[in-house]
């Protein structure tokens, strides 16, 4: 069973659409038991940080977070959510502080004068990961954002908008992705496909 | 590489896809999912449904639709019309659409764009803008209710103006769509949409006008435009998606092919 985490604000329909559409049935969930017991996990997310930030308190799934041991994939500002800390609403030199799975910090996109967000199919490069498996550079993704995070050890493909960042992230169990690949036609479903088959 | 977007709009009036000639005069073009699908598999980069006729009678527009429509797309989706409050965006967002467009509504109340910000993000937000060309002031102006034609008035807002506040309160993106220009199929209209993109920092749609692929590689080479919104050309079968999208890549624009 995939769970796809009930963060309250986050497009949670379209991504359980598109995991029915591979033959998957996901449970949408906040229940910290049927996250734990779940084969994979997905952490979905639209809006803004401190939003989610708020609602994943709320639901007490902080720490629910930090006790996931399965594949679990963070979609956007999910991806984002796996990280440290983010300027998003908040003073560079303050910024929200994040869960922390993963040594990752969200900035604004430095687009070079080009408009954001960041919104559009955009081609990317993926790395050798199994996440990407079939996935070639060049090929085409959805993203819609305006803060993201720049290229470094964890990136596992990295895009360019005015200047390079991190198309995907990942370490061990964790990966996060900043498109949609919900929305991403058939290579978006390849990902999600290569997520489903990723070793437990 | 950003791609240059495609979209084609389907205008929905009770549960049917419908194009009118400037507004005018709609004839049913067909049922909504299966004419979403085809364009996904055609190579549309995105779509947008317009209820056109729901800020002009005052309800919302009717959801039943938008989760049929999110089961089966897998590319994103726009969903407009009479969208007034927040309650309303979030079903529409919930049902699996990723972008509302608000227009009417926000010329009524600009806090709407403020409020949908605050809730959603700048990135699901769309600010729909009916723009006309008056050629007496030689300004461009903005349009309201302009679901029918005895329902449309002149806002007296500036277009430039407009899309500076709509921004500046948290709009991700804006549809400008000419309404001079709407169905008759004469190209975008390059000198407005030039001067909109000026002033405009977020993704910016061309719509109304589209009658050839030049039209589009026009409108991409000399507005910048992120995206062309198109209804008729694809509906009639006039203008294919993938002949197009060829023709634009022999053009050096880039699109996903």
């Amino acid at each position: 069973m995939t769970v796809i985490i009930d963060t309250g604000c986050a497009n949670l329909a379209s991504v359980r659409f598109a995991l029915q559409r591979l033959g998957d049935h996901p449970l949408i969930s906040a229940d910290p038991a049927a996250i734990l017991s779940a084969d994979r996990v997905i952490l979905p997310g639209v809006g803004a940080a401190q939003a989610a930030m708020t609602q994943l308190e709320q639901r007490e799934l902080l720490s629910v977070l930090h006790k996931i041991e399965q594949p679990l994939l963070g979609i956007c500002l999910g991806m984002q959510l796996l990280g440290a800390s983010s300027e998003e609403g908040a003073a560079p030199d303050n910024p929200i502080r994040l869960p922390n799975l993963l040594p990752l910090h969200t900035a604004r996109l430095k687009a070079d004068g080009q408009p954001l967000p960041h919104m559009g199919w955009n081609t990317i490069t993926p790395t050798e990961h199994p996440l990407f498996a079939g996935v070639v550079a060049g090929d085409y993704l959805y993203f819609v954002h305006s803060y993201g995070i720049a290229e470094g050890p964890l990136t596992l493909a990295s895009c360019t908008y005015g200047s390079p960042f991190s198309a995907a992230v990942g370490r061990g169990n964790i990966m996060g992705v900043q498109f949609h690949p919900e929305r991403s036609g058939a290579v978006g479903a390849r990902i999600l496909k290569n997520f489903l088959e990723y070793p437990a | 590489m950003l791609a240059k977007r495609i979209i084609p709009c389907l205008d929905v009036k009770a549960g049917q896809v419908v194009k009118g000639v400037q507004f005018r005069n709609h004839e049913i073009i067909g049922d909504i999912v299966p004419l979403a699908a085809r364009y996904a598999a055609e190579g549309a980069d995105e779509l947008v449904f317009y209820d056109i006729t729901a800020s002009a009678d005052g309800r919302t527009v009717d959801k039943s639709w938008v989760s049929r429509v999110a089961e089966r797309l897998d590319i994103p989706f726009c969903v407009a019309g009479g969208i007034q409050s927040i309650d309303d965006a979030q079903q529409i967002l919930a049902d699996g659409a990723d972008k509302i467009s608000v227009n009417s509504p926000a010329l009524s109340d600009p806090s709407l764009i403020d409020r949908l910000n605050d809730r959603f993000g700048r990135q699901c937000v769309v600010v729909g803008i009916d723009s006309w060309y008056d050629a007496d002031s030689g300004r461009y102006r903005v349009k309201q209710f302009t679901g029918s034609e005895a329902s449309t008035r002149d806002t007296g807002l500036d277009t430039l103006e407009w899309c500076q506040t709509a921004i500046a309160r948290g709009a991700g993106e804006i549809v400008l769509n000419v309404m001079n220009q709407d169905g008759v199929r004469q190209g975008y209209d390059i000198a407005q949409l030039k001067a909109v993109r000026e002033v405009c920092s977020v993704p910016l749609i061309a719509s109304g006008g589209a009658g050839t692929p030049q039209h589009f590689a026009e409108v991409f080479q000399q507005a910048r435009v992120d995206g062309a919104l198109a209804a008729s050309v694809f509906h009639k079968g006039i203008i294919p998606i993938p002949e197009l999208k060829q023709f634009l890549l022999e053009q050096q624009v880039v699109v996903r092919p």
